[in-house]
């Protein structure tokens, strides 16, 4: 981008008055190059955006059949999280013990394929995306397998007694959280394995050459310097984990429902617009401001 | 002219697109003040009808709901016997996978009284009520129905969202009821068994399907579904409210219960009486209950939208499916209840055994014990059904 920009003022300045039309279209160039892309984002993310806030606003006493009035109704929001805050806390928390889970089994991945796997570094990354080439949807139907009452894992941890006689996972927050886990590692694991890819290991070397115990050199040298990956992974994690509904719809109960259960509810099933509206909106401004609190706690401004 | 140039950053780029994106939207929305009503009136929004001219249909349906050859999967022998007795070329389409996400798809187009491409679709009892309420139906030439007039179960007709038998056609029915797998607990024959027994705790789904649901809940309180108070409906809801506090029921399902019951993660269920019969098929110990306050009845009906430019072809069809051997060869295959007086002794010619079934072809004893749930007006709907999405967690 910043080679682009500088093009006209070299060009501009170099020819001591340039022509006039020759430099104004120079000057048109970024922006047309980037026409497409903005058209698109103004399009798909821009607009709709605009009108779900406004949907978010509309008079809640308004239906389909009647249409909906736009009344500035900002009662919505305050009303809409009184009714269902604990789902909207319950999303936060299962992403969050779902992304600590996750880092402590793809940071050890990650490092493992990028620093240790020689010439299995290919086959293992494949590994780790495979599943993708699944669909969603029938990743956690898997799981349903897995973790099933008669299954051999629920069998297991019965046997050790890690599980009373009817214990079960399936429909237990557990299985939510797993589900979360398992269904956004990889979104983890390939950001922070392309940072420690290109970890240096002479690096390393030389930490240990000057007396650095293994875990100060990696608090030191192997943790600064994956923070890009780190942090990426972790977002590319968390939003998507946080506004999931597919894994506490499959593996869960009502008890275990998320923010994106109600939202789905509100807008397909109890055609409650205002309200799926406002919901939305809240957990995008929450997100948002996680992950902006976030940023600036991680001392990281390249990745805005 | 400006002197210095300033160089395009992403910040900039991005404050620009979203901000000129704001004005643009927020101008666009405000100007329109909202969304316009989606009601359409007979008048307001007539619909041309081309079958003369045109031989064609576009058909709607859920999936695995036509009979198909059994070499050859992309062969529909019922569809193709009316292709080859009218000529009409079908466009059949296994596009309804849900009756509420198929409200999102087709709703912008008939609420502004535009064609939805689609000549017949087939919608539940409540989705096919709330389309009618919402003026978007075209009603039907009874006189080109005569297979209809003659043959359509008496259960079926007058239902309370059509009560003049001109909008919505059964294509199948079926019944909600218990369900439970003998391999895992013993019989069940009340909903309140399902509720409270405590070895069934923490293995019991019921449907997300707030009808039929609802519906049994009622009836085991002695109350008349196809009629009832909100007090009524209240009172359901906190025994539905004290299961799920309890954690005796587990989940509220679509579909998905079924594959859950034949493993025996579960072990009774509220259930669709077609998903029990493909279950017994494998494993005969699980077994559907009719329980004995009464059971649900509810239809997927054929329904011609607004728009729909072959109304004459879509009506032709209806009553072709409404001959008594057409019907026969249709349920021998997808197992539900078969709407068609006469069907049962077409039957007896296929296959003995399903003609004797109860769930295929109910006597008058299961059909006097069936409900169909009260058609509620827009408000009734939002009121219980966010009432009810709160006991179920959503």
């Amino acid at each position: 981008m910043s080679a682009l920009a500088h093009v006209p003022i070299g060009s501009g300045q170099s020819a001591s008055p340039p022509p006039a039309a020759r430099s104004g279209r120079y000057r048109l160039l970024p922006y047309l190059l980037l026409l497409p892309g903005a058209a698109w984002l103004v399009l798909f993310f821009a607009v709709p955006l605009v009108q779900l806030a406004a949907a978010s606003l509309y008079d809640p006493t308004g239906s389909i059949s009647t249409g909906y009035v736009l009344t500035w109704a900002f009662d919505n929001y305050p009303t809409a999280l009184r009714a269902y805050w604990p789902q909207f806390a319950r999303s936060f928390l299962y992403a969050g013990i779902a992304l600590v889970l996750a880092l402590l089994m793809g940071y050890p991945l990650a490092y493992a394929i990028a620093q240790k796997a020689g010439r299995w570094k290919n086959l293992l990354l494949v590994c780790v995306i495979a599943p993708m080439f699944t669909s969603f949807l029938v990743r956690t139907l898997a799981w349903k397998t897995i973790l099933s009452d008669n299954g051999w894992l629920v069998g297991l941890l019965r046997d050790v007694h890690l599980l009373g006689p009817d214990g079960r996972l399936l429909a237990t927050p557990i299985a939510v959280v797993l589900g979360l886990t398992y269904n956004f590692l990889p979104f983890l694991v390939l950001p922070l394995y392309a940072s420690l890819e290109r970890l240096d290991y002479r690096l390393l070397e030389a930490s240990s050459d000057l007396y650095a115990s293994p875990l100060k050199t990696f608090r030191r040298v192997t943790l600064p310097l994956s923070m890009p990956g780190l942090i990426a992974g972790t977002l590319l994690f968390f939003i998507p984990a946080t506004g999931d509904y597919i894994n506490a719809e499959l593996l869960g109960t009502p008890n275990e429902y998320m923010i994106g259960n109600v939202i789905d509810s509100a807008f397909l099933v109890r055609l409650d617009y205002p309200q799926g509206a406002a919901l939305s909106f809240l957990l995008m401004s929450t997100i948002l401001a996680v992950v902006f609190v976030y940023l600036r706690r991680a001392g990281t401004e390249e990745v805005l | 002219m400006r002197s210095a140039y300033r160089p395009l950053t992403r910040r900039g780029l991005l404050t620009g697109t979203l901000g000129s994106a704001a004005l643009l939207a927020a101008g666009g929305t405000l100007a329109g003040c909202g969304t316009p009503a989606a009601q359409q009136t007979e008048e307001g929004c007539v619909s041309e009808d081309l079958s003369g001219t045109e031989k064609t249909l576009a058909f709607s349906n859920w999936p695995q709901y036509m009979d198909v050859d059994e070499d050859d999967e992309s062969k529909r022998p019922s569809l193709d016997g009316f292709v080859s007795r009218t000529g009409i070329q079908v466009t059949y389409t296994e596009d309804v996978n849900d009756n509420n996400e198929f409200f999102g798809k087709v709703q912008n187009q008939l609420a502004a009284c535009q064609s939805t491409g689609r000549d017949i679709m087939v919608l539940t009892d409540w989705m096919a009520a709330r389309m009618i309420r919402l003026g978007w139906i075209q009603k039907l030439d009874k006189a080109k129905l005569p297979n209809v007039e003659a043959n359509l179960l008496p259960s079926l007709r007058s239902r309370p969202f059509d009560a003049e038998n001109q909008l919505a056609v059964p294509w199948q029915s079926g019944l909600a009821g218990l369900a439970y797998n003998g391999r895992v607990t013993g019989e069940i024959r009340t909903v309140d068994e399902l509720l409270t027994r405590p070895d069934l705790k923490g293995k019991v789904t019921a449907l997300s399907e707030m009808r039929d649901t609802m519906g049994l809940l009622l009836m085991s309180n002695g109350h008349n579904p196809a009629d009832f108070t909100a007090a009524q409906f209240d009172d359901a809801l906190a025994k539905l409210k004290r299961a799920v506090d309890s954690g005796q029921i587990r989940r509220f399902t679509g579909n998905d219960y079924a594959p859950d019951l034949a493993k025996g993660d579960i072990a009774a269920c509220v259930g669709w009486s077609g998903d029990i019969i493909q279950l017994g098929f494998e494993d005969e110990r699980i077994r559907f209950v009719v329980p004995d306050s009464g059971v649900m009845l509810w239809s997927d009906n054929m329904l011609v939208p607004n728009q729909a430019s072959h109304k004459a072809n879509a009506e032709e069809l209806i009553n072709y499916y409404y001959d008594p051997a057409v019907a026969a060869q249709l349920a021998a295959y997808v197992n539900y209840i078969c709407p068609v007086q006469g069907a049962q002794a077409e039957m007896e010619k296929i296959d003995p055994e399903l003609a004797a079934n109860p769930l295929i072809f109910p006597d008058e004893a299961m059909l006097a014990r069936s409900r169909v749930f009260m058609a509620l007006d827009e408000q009734q709907e939002r009121e219980y059904e966010t009432k009810f999405q709160q006991v179920i967690g959503a």
